[in-house]
């Protein structure tokens, strides 16, 4: 079977505005969604989900929070560490106040919380672009970490300033504490990120998506055409902070268990999403996956060839990661700004052709 | 683009559209009547009274006053920096002029931003091409259904109900438009990759979608090579004619102006130096001579 479009042809408008226009993408997604689900979960083990695909699943649900305000919005954001602590301290707060209620339903309040508060800070974009944006955002990501870190009633006065989450079950099964399970982990995480992509992939498709490319491709133009820019930013900060609140929200609750603010959504945080971003590329939902997966993978395997496989130093190995991180974000910064999500497309072009490329 | 050349003042090639001279003072007897070529003009659609509009120190607009009637292509003209684009830019909302009023269907409108402007039907065109290019030529021109759609943000997120049938319904006005502009074959690609006449063109197509009562075209034809002006200038005619649309354009090309318009607005230094049909302003003292470059007092 030839991947290409002779033959596949839309009759309805519905059709030819679908996420896979093509049969083939369609049935390869569907194939992915159905080993994510009822593959995996079988096989996973403790070091898969803690390396590999929980922090891929909650990085990619971060990355894709932020492509939309910075992708498909065109508003830079610096402050997404500090976004999450909120999802994350949200959650806690919402969790030991209400232990009855479902976490599933406090960490989408968690999303609704950190949406409010990506709001507020998304105000000063109505005023300022670009690089002053940019340090809007970094004074809210110190602000955040500073307001968590000060004020104990956000950790409920525990001596060592962490939170900690207790042990909260869905359906019976562990969800959260130390001792959950691989699979449980893995599902949770699992589901929120494919809602998400799914929420987030229907948003940038209709009306509103095409408002905020309208507004970061030409904001004068988009004025003229009826965008309101104070909503389309805000609905984009809101969004985009909804998110990352769930990454938030998850990264502390299922990943991690316990945090420090500082430590789990300092300003690091808010770079390494952004690399993902623009590793995996701007302005599109499998370039969030695939960046994610590429910053998630790229230690894991580098451990394990480098250091695993040809002995080097631990710390020479993680030079290595930054000095290929810089060169990377350098590369696509320059040469592909579209990311990953644009090779991936281009080499797909080029299957659609072969083997007749004229 | 400065309209030098003395023989662009010549007759219009295409005398077909040259009209029935109708009521040109403003304030004074606007019946409605037809054109030569059988298009309808009604009444003021909208009224432009003593508009003054200053850039610091620098007056770009000195009380001018002028009407655009329902049905009619109303062109503005003048040499490079006479405040023509000023002018679209008051209309569209961009400027809040510091003096005079903007009338629009009857009513006096408020200082207003221009989102809200084009929620009035009011839609336009930039001199300079404004157009998204990270988009694709329908998605530019879909942006042009916007102040038409009416599901929320849920229903968009869950792609359900109204969000996707509204989809279908819009996208089905947005392939008339692309028919009508003769753009199918570009449907898909990004808009950044296109020539600049057809840039022109899908910009023309995103404005359209709107829907307008009032399309404004700053300079719709400039930097076009011949083939693409008449094509232009066929598709603002049928624009004109078919949807009667009304239509104030800026254009340098005076044969242009001359076969479109119903009636000319001439501007020179921010002033008003001539108002009228195309005949009238062409034999304009005035004018001849603000294009003729006689030194200002
Ligand atoms: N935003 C602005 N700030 C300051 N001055 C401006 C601004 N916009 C226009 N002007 C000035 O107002 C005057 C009229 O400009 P405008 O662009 O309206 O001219 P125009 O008739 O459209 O000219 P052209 O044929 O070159 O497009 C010019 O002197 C211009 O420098
Ligand atoms: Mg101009």
């Amino acid at each position: 079977m030839f991947y290409r479009e002779a033959g596949d042809f839309k009759t309805t408008y519905s059709d030819d505005s679908q996420t896979f226009p093509l049969q083939l993408d369609r049935m390869g997604y569907y194939a992915v969604l159905a080993v994510a689900f009822l593959v995996v979960p079988f096989v996973i083990d403790d070091y898969w989900a803690t390396s590999v695909m929980v922090p891929f699943l909650i990085y990619a649900i971060a990355t894709l929070g932020l492509n939309i305000l910075t992708g498909y919005a065109g508003q830079v954001s610096l402050g997404t560490g500090g976004f999450m602590a909120v999802g994350a301290y949200a959650t806690y707060k919402l969790t030991t106040s209400f232990p009855d209620i479902s976490i599933l339903i406090h960490i989408v309040l968690a999303g609704f919380i950190t949406a409010l508060v990506g709001m507020l800070f998304g105000l000063p974009s109505l005023r300022i672009k670009g690089f002053y944006l940019a340090v809007a955002t970094l004074a809210a990501q110190f602000f955040l970490v500073w307001l968590f870190n000060k004020v104990p009633w956000f950790y409920n006065y525990s001596a060592s300033g962490q939170i900690t989450m207790p042990e909260r079950t869905v359906l019976g099964q562990l969800v959260t504490g130390p001792s959950v399970s691989a699979p449980a982990k893995y599902l949770v995480c699992l589901v929120f990120a494919v809602a998400l992509a799914w929420l987030a992939r229907n948003l940038t498709r209709g009306m509103l998506g095409r408002q905020w490319m309208a507004i970061r491709d030409m904001d004068i133009a988009a004025e003229i055409i009826g965008v309101n820019p104070l909503k389309a930013k805000l609905t984009a900060f809101g969004v985009s902070s909804f998110l990352i609140g769930i990454a938030g929200a998850l990264f502390f609750a299922v990943y991690l268990g316990a945090a420090e603010v500082g430590e789990a959504f300092g300003i690091n945080k808010s770079f390494l999403v952004l690399f993902m971003v623009i590793i995996g590329g701007l302005g599109s939902i499998f370039g969030s996956f695939a960046g994610a997966a590429f910053l998630v993978l790229l230690p894991v395997f580098l451990k394990n060839v480098l250091v695993g496989g040809m002995g080097w130093p631990t710390d020479l190995a993680a030079h290595v990661e930054l000095m290929i991180v810089g060169a990377l974000i350098v590369f696509f910064l320059i040469v592909e700004p579209h990311g990953l999500a644009q090779l991936w497309r281009l080499t797909k072009e080029k299957l659609r052709l072969w083997p007749f490329p004229h | 683009m400065t309209m030098q050349d003395s023989h662009s003042l010549a007759p219009g090639r295409h005398s077909a559209r040259t009209t029935t001279p109708g009521p040109v003072d403003q304030g004074a007897d606007v019946q409605p009547y037809v054109t030569a070529d059988g298009r309808r003009i009604g009444g003021v659609l909208m009224d432009l009274r003593n508009i003054t509009l200053r850039f610091g120190g620098v007056e770009a607009i000195k009380n001018i006053s002028f009407d655009i009637r329902e049905g009619e292509i109303r062109a503005i003209i003048g040499p490079n920096g006479a405040g023509k684009s000023s002018m679209l830019n008051v209309i569209s909302g961009f400027y809040v002029p510091q003096e005079g009023e903007v009338w629009f269907k009857g009513f006096r409108r408020g200082p207003m931003r221009p989102y809200q402007v084009a929620r009035l039907g009011i839609a336009r065109t930039f001199q300079n091409i404004a157009l998204f290019d990270g988009m694709t030529v329908l998605d530019n021109i879909m942006t042009g259904r916007l102040t038409m759609m009416k599901s929320n943000m849920l229903q968009q997120a869950l792609w359900w109900g109204t969000a996707e049938r509204e989809e279908i319904a819009h996208r089905e006005k947005v392939e008339k438009i692309i028919d009508f502009l003769e753009i199918q074959n570009i449907r898909k690609t990004p808009v950044g990759r296109l020539p600049y006449g057809l840039k022109k063109r899908v910009e023309l197509a995103r404005a359209l979608a709107a829907e307008p009562g009032l399309l404004l075209l700053d300079e719709p034809m400039a930097g076009m090579n011949v083939e693409e002006k008449e094509d232009m200038s066929r598709f603002i005619l049928d624009v004109n004619d078919e949807f009667g649309t009304t239509i104030a354009l800026i254009e340098h090309d005076m044969g242009v102006v001359m076969d479109l318009s119903d009636r000319v607005v001439v501007m020179d230094y921010g002033r008003k130096i001539g108002d009228g049909t195309p005949d009238e302003v062409r034999n304009n003292q005035a004018v001849i001579d603000a294009y003729l470059g006689v030194a200002h007092d």
